[in-house]
C-alpha cells in the first residue's frame, strides 16, 4: 500500500526532472521564451516598413542572403513551436484528468481569464501562424505577390505587405491574431518569471504589470502596420498597382 | 436564518454520488458553517435519513481537518477555515452549494469526506528533518536570522488542509508542498537534506496524481493560512538548484 509508494529514491527523483511537474513548467517557460524573443525580433524587423520600400526590401534580401543564419533559426523556431504546443496540449489534458469530477458550482477569485484560456489563445496563434506562412513566406494564398519586384530587381516585400493589408478581411484576421498573441503573453510573461523562481510578493504585482505592458507594446508594434496601410499612411510605391 | 442547501451525497467511495437538496431552518446567524450542518443533520436523523458526513476536528481553525467547497470555493473563500465561517456572512434565504474537495488525489470516502492521505505521503517522502532530537535543546543553540525565522514561520503556518488543491483549476498540490520545502530550506536544520527533500517531495506529489501548476494563484486566494505563491517560486528555485547540485 502506501508504504511502497513513499519509497522515492533520490536517483529516481533526479532522472524524472524533465518529466516532473516542475520540469514541465520549466520546459514550457523556456520554449516560450525563445518564441517570445522571435516575436520581438520579428516585430522590429517588420517595423522597418515605416522607413520605406528600399529599407524593408534591403532587410528582406539581407536575410535571404544569409541562409546560414535564417535556416538554423527557422528550424529551431519550428522545433520550439512544435514542442511548446505538444507539451501544452498534454498538460491541458493531464490537468483536466487531475479532477475527474468537476464542481457543480464553480468560482474563481483571482486567476485572470487570460490564464484560464491559454490553450485557446495558443490555438489562435497556431492557426494564424499557419495562415501567415502560407500568405507571406510560401506565398500560396496570394500567388500573384511572388512576381513582385522592385526597381533594382529584389523581391518587393514592401508592396506585398501593402497589398496584403489593403484587404480588410486579412487585416481584421491579423488584428484578432495579434490580440490572441498578446492575451497569451500577458499571462505568459509573469508566469515565466514565477516558473523560473524569480518572483515574490513584492515583485508579483510588478511582473503582472510588466506582462500587460509588454503585451500592449507587442500588440501595437504589430497592429500599427495594417492600421497604417488601411489609413493610407503607407502607400504603394509609384508605378505599382 | 433559512437556507436552501445543495449537498453532494455519495454512499461510499465506489458509489456514484449526486447533489441533493435540503432546507436549513432557523439557523442562528452566529453559528459556524459546521454547526449549521449539525442542525441539518439532527433534522435528517429525526427523519430517518443518513446524516451528511463531513470532516471536522478542532473547530477553531488550527487542525486542517474541515474541508468543504462552499459555493465553488474551498472554505467558502473567506478568511479562515470552514469551521470559522459564520452563517451571518451568507444572505438569509440564499442557496448554498456544498461539495467535497475535488481532486484525483483526494478520492471521496463518503458524502463530503475525502481521503487526503496523499498529502501525508508527500510529507513522508521528504517533509522532515532526519535527526534524533532527544530532549528539547536550548532555544538559542542554533542561531537563525530573524528574517529567515519569520519567513520559515510563514511557510510553517500551512495546516495541510488541501484547500489549495481543491481551489486549483488543475488540482495541483504545489502550494502545500512549496510551503514545506521552503520552510525547511530556510532553516539550518533543513540544509543536509535540502536537495533530496525537494526532489523526493515533488516526485511523490506527481505520483499521487496532483495536477501541474499553471500559475493561476487560486490556491493563495483560498488558503486559510495565507500561504503566498512566492513559496512556489521558491520551490521552483530549489528544484533547479537541486538539479545542478
Ligand atoms: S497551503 Fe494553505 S490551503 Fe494549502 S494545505 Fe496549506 S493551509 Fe491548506
Ligand atoms: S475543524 Fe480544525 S481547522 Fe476546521
Amino acid at each position: 500500500m502506501s508504504t511502497v509508494k513513499t519509497q522515492v529514491s533520490p536517483a529516481q527523483a533526479q532522472v524524472t526532472f524533465i518529466a516532473s511537474s516542475i520540469g514541465k513548467k520549466i520546459f514550457m517557460a523556456t520554449t516560450g521564451l525563445f518564441l517570445f524573443l522571435f516575436v520581438s525580433g520579428h516585430m522590429v524587423g517588420n517595423l522597418q516598413i515605416f522607413l520605406g520600400q528600399d529599407q524593408l526590401n534591403t532587410y528582406a534580401q539581407a536575410l535571404k542572403d544569409l541562409p546560414a543564419l535564417i535556416w538554423p533559426v527557422r528550424i529551431l523556431m519550428f522545433i520550439f513551436f512544435a514542442v511548446h504546443i505538444w507539451r501544452g496540449i498534454q498538460l491541458y489534458f493531464e490537468n483536466k484528468f487531475s479532477r475527474p469530477i468537476s464542481y457543480a458550482c464553480n468560482a474563481t477569485v483571482q486567476a485572470p481569464l487570460s490564464s484560464r484560456t491559454m490553450i485557446f489563445s495558443g490555438a489562435g496563434i497556431l492557426l494564424y501562424v499557419v495562415y501567415h506562412l502560407l500568405h507571406f513566406t510560401f506565398i500560396t494564398t496570394n500567388p500573384q505577390y511572388a512576381g513582385l519586384h522592385d526597381t533594382v530587381g529584389r523581391h518587393d516585400v514592401y508592396s506585398m505587405v501593402i497589398f496584403g493589408y489593403q484587404n480588410v478581411a486579412i487585416s481584421v484576421v491579423y488584428l484578432v491574431a495579434m490580440f490572441s498573441l498578446c492575451y497569451h503573453l500577458s499571462h505568459a510573461i509573469p508566469s515565466f518569471m514565477q516558473t523560473i523562481g524569480l518572483n515574490n510578493e513584492k515583485w508579483e504585482p510588478r511582473l503582472k504589470a510588466l506582462g500587460y505592458l509588454i503585451a500592449i507594446v507587442i500588440f501595437f508594434g504589430y497592429s500599427v502596420i495594417p492600421a497604417a496601410v488601411l489609413s493610407n499612411l503607407i502607400v504603394l510605391p509609384e508605378g505599382v498597382h | 436564518m433559512n437556507f436552501k442547501l445543495h449537498v453532494w451525497r455519495q454512499k461510499n467511495a465506489a458509489a456514484k454520488g449526486r447533489m441533493e437538496q435540503y432546507e436549513a431552518r432557523d439557523i442562528n446567524a452566529d453559528m459556524s458553517f459546521l454547526e449549521m450542518l449539525d442542525v441539518v443533520n439532527e433534522d435528517l436523523v429525526e427523519k430517518g435519513i443518513d446524516p451528511i458526513h463531513f470532516d471536522h476536528d478542532c473547530r477553531e481553525g488550527i487542525c486542517g481537518a474541515c474541508s468543504l467547497v462552499i459555493n465553488g470555493l474551498p472554505h467558502g473563500g473567506m478568511t479562515g477555515t470552514t469551521c470559522e465561517v459564520r452563517m451571518r456572512l451568507f444572505k438569509d434565504g440564499s442557496t448554498i452549494y456544498v461539495e467535497p474537495f475535488r481532486a484525483k488525489a483526494f478520492p471521496v470516502i463518503k458524502d463530503l469526506t475525502v481521503d487526503r492521505t496523499s498529502i501525508d505521503r508527500v510529507m513522508q517522502a521528504g517533509g522532515f528533518v532526519s535527526t534524533h532530537t532527544g530532549a528539547a535543546i536550548d532555544a538559542n543553540a542554533i542561531l537563525v536570522p530573524k528574517d529567515k525565522a519569520e519567513e520559515a514561520m510563514d511557510a510553517a503556518a500551512c495546516i495541510g488542509c488541501g484547500a489549495c488543491v481543491a481551489a486549483c483549476k488543475n488540482a495541483s498540490g504545489m502550494l502545500f508542498v512549496a510551503a514545506k520545502v521552503s520552510q525547511l530550506a530556510l532553516l539550518p536544520q533543513g540544509q543536509a537534506e535540502r536537495e533530496r527533500r525537494v526532489n523526493k517531495m515533488v516526485a511523490m506529489m506527481d505520483i499521487e496524481g496532483f495536477g501541474n501548476c499553471t500559475n493561476y494563484y487560486e490556491c493563495e486566494a483560498v488558503c486559510p493560512k495565507d500561504i503566498s505563491v512566492k513559496f512556489i517560486a521558491k520551490m521552483n528555485r530549489e528544484y533547479m538548484r537541486a538539479l545542478v547540485k
